[in-house]
């Protein structure tokens, strides 16, 4: 059976060439110092930056794909994400709002803070609005960059548990992370990146 | 019609002095620029004017259309270069040269062959003074047009970015930005049509007056021109947005900054 995502010799200008798997469920934690090419990897991933090379997402190569089609289901979460509107409200399609009001209280969100301008709410309360945005997609894998550096250690429990629970159920995940202990909690396989390139965990 | 002589011109460039006058006493440091642009104007005015005679004269399509293509090269090298960001390379000239030679050709040619139906149509007379005072138009709309989108994409980068990471394309991505651009574009000429004739008399007007025609002739030009004007400048700012929205991305929906560079 083909793995969830298949990446083979994925590399750019600036970065690569990179090359690993992941099944559903499964989550990679990537750690390395600031600068190494891990957000550089994530934009590949998502397509947004230009690469050569192959991948494909359960067995289907990305070059038959459109692009939107492929982000909708491969969704970055840079770690600083944009908002286009005044509240977080109007990012989200009418169809995603119940799913949206189910998870808001699992990531410790008031229902009235969808309707709270954005540059009202905290660093961390637009950090986790912006998880609900990305997972409200329903996206088959999830890459995510720093997910809780502005988070209080409750917050950051609360979403590594609704993780957990999302890869149960078979969401995979790039995770980015300077946490150790969040690399140990999620991680199902990990690896370094260090000068651009990804290198396994055990070689440090 | 009043003729107008050289010494008439030379009393009316004691204003000229005058300005440069009060730039020395207040020290505007302005003097020498009020002067050189006096002259320069002066020069290419002449020019201009011998260069028409020349052309009126010798009533052959082609050294029209050569005016014609002079004068929107002139003017898609501004549009290149006026906003604060543009494409990189040939891309930038291309694309203006695209937008406001389409949009001016088709506004003059609009009006040759259905309102004005000089004989022959592409008559110099009517062919370049139209194509010239629609390029000085379609010019100003393209690159407010531009100038908005390309500071505007620069500026918001993350938010464009951040719908596309959720799977919206390139288009709905960029179209709010996009209308913004092209409202921007539209605004003088919709400020130009309010004003005209209650706190301004649109030039070509005034001209035409004191050149000895007519007021109600001289204004129903003016109303025509100004039908002419805010139709080439809708077409160039569309135009031009769409094509640089088109420029910065790619086929794979991705934004591609890259591409623009400081001008």
């Amino acid at each position: 059976m083909a793995a969830r995502l298949q990446v083979d010799q994925l590399r750019s200008a600036l970065a690569g060439p990179f090359t690993f798997s992941l099944n559903a469920g499964e989550c990679l934690a990537i750690s390395g110092p600031s600068g190494s090419g891990k957000s550089l990897l994530l934009r590949m991933l998502c397509d947004l930056d230009p690469s050569s090379g192959s991948i494909a997402l359960d067995g289907a190569p990305r070059t038959g794909i459109n692009a939107p089609a492929w982000r909708g289901k491969v969704v970055y979460q840079p770690a600083e994400a944009g908002w286009w509107d005044p509240t977080p409200a109007t990012h989200f399609k009418p169809e995603q709002m119940e799913r949206v009001r189910t998870l808001l209280p699992r990531l410790g969100l008031s229902a009235d803070k969808l309707d709270t301008e954005v540059r009202l709410l905290s660093t961390g309360e637009r950090q986790r609005m912006a998880l609900l945005r990305s997972l409200a997609c329903q996206p088959q894998v999830l890459l995510l960059d720093e997910p809780t550096a502005a988070l209080d250690p409750e917050s950051t429990a609360a979403v590594e548990q609704l993780l957990q629970e999302l890869m149960a159920a078979g969401l995979s995940l790039v995770l980015v992370t300077h946490s150790e202990a969040q690399a140990q909690l999620l991680g199902t396989c990990r690896m370094r990146m260090e000068n651009r390139q990804l290198h396994d965990w055990k070689a440090a | 019609m009043n003729h107008i002589g050289a010494l008439d011109l030379t009393i009316a460039a004691s204003l000229i002095l005058f300005d440069a006058i009060i730039s020395t006493v207040l020290g505007l440091r302005l003097h020498r620029q009020v002067l050189w642009a006096a002259a320069r104007m002066v020069v290419q005015l002449l020019l201009i004017g011998l260069v028409l005679r020349w052309v009126f004269a010798l009533g052959s399509p082609a050294a029209t259309l050569a005016v014609v293509v002079l004068m929107i090269a002139a003017a898609a090298r501004e549009v290149a270069a006026r906003p604060t960001h543009g494409l990189r390379g040939w891309a930038g000239l291309w694309l203006a040269s695209a937008s406001i030679g389409l949009s001016s050709i088709a506004t003059v040619l609009l009006a040759l062959l259905t309102v004005l139906h000089p004989t022959p149509w592409y008559e110099a007379r009517y062919a370049i003074p139209l194509i010239g005072i629609v390029l000085g138009n379609v010019l100003n709309s393209a690159s407010l047009g531009l100038d908005t989108f390309y500071s505007g994409v620069m500026n918001a980068r993350s938010a464009i970015e951040a719908r596309l990471v959720l799977g919206a394309t390139r288009q709905e991505a960029l179209m709010p930005l996009m209308r913004d651009s092209i409202r921007k574009g539209l605004i003088p000429i919709i400020n130009q049509m309010s004003a005209a004739g209650i706190i301004t008399l649109p030039g070509i007007m005034t001209g035409q007056i004191l050149a000895g025609m007519d007021p109600m002739d001289a204004v129903r030009y003016q109303i025509l021109l100004m039908f002419l004007l805010a139709g080439g400048s809708g077409m160039s700012a569309t135009l031009a947005v769409y094509l640089a929205a088109r420029s910065v991305t790619d086929e794979r929906h991705r934004l591609r900054l890259e591409r623009l560079q400081h001008n």
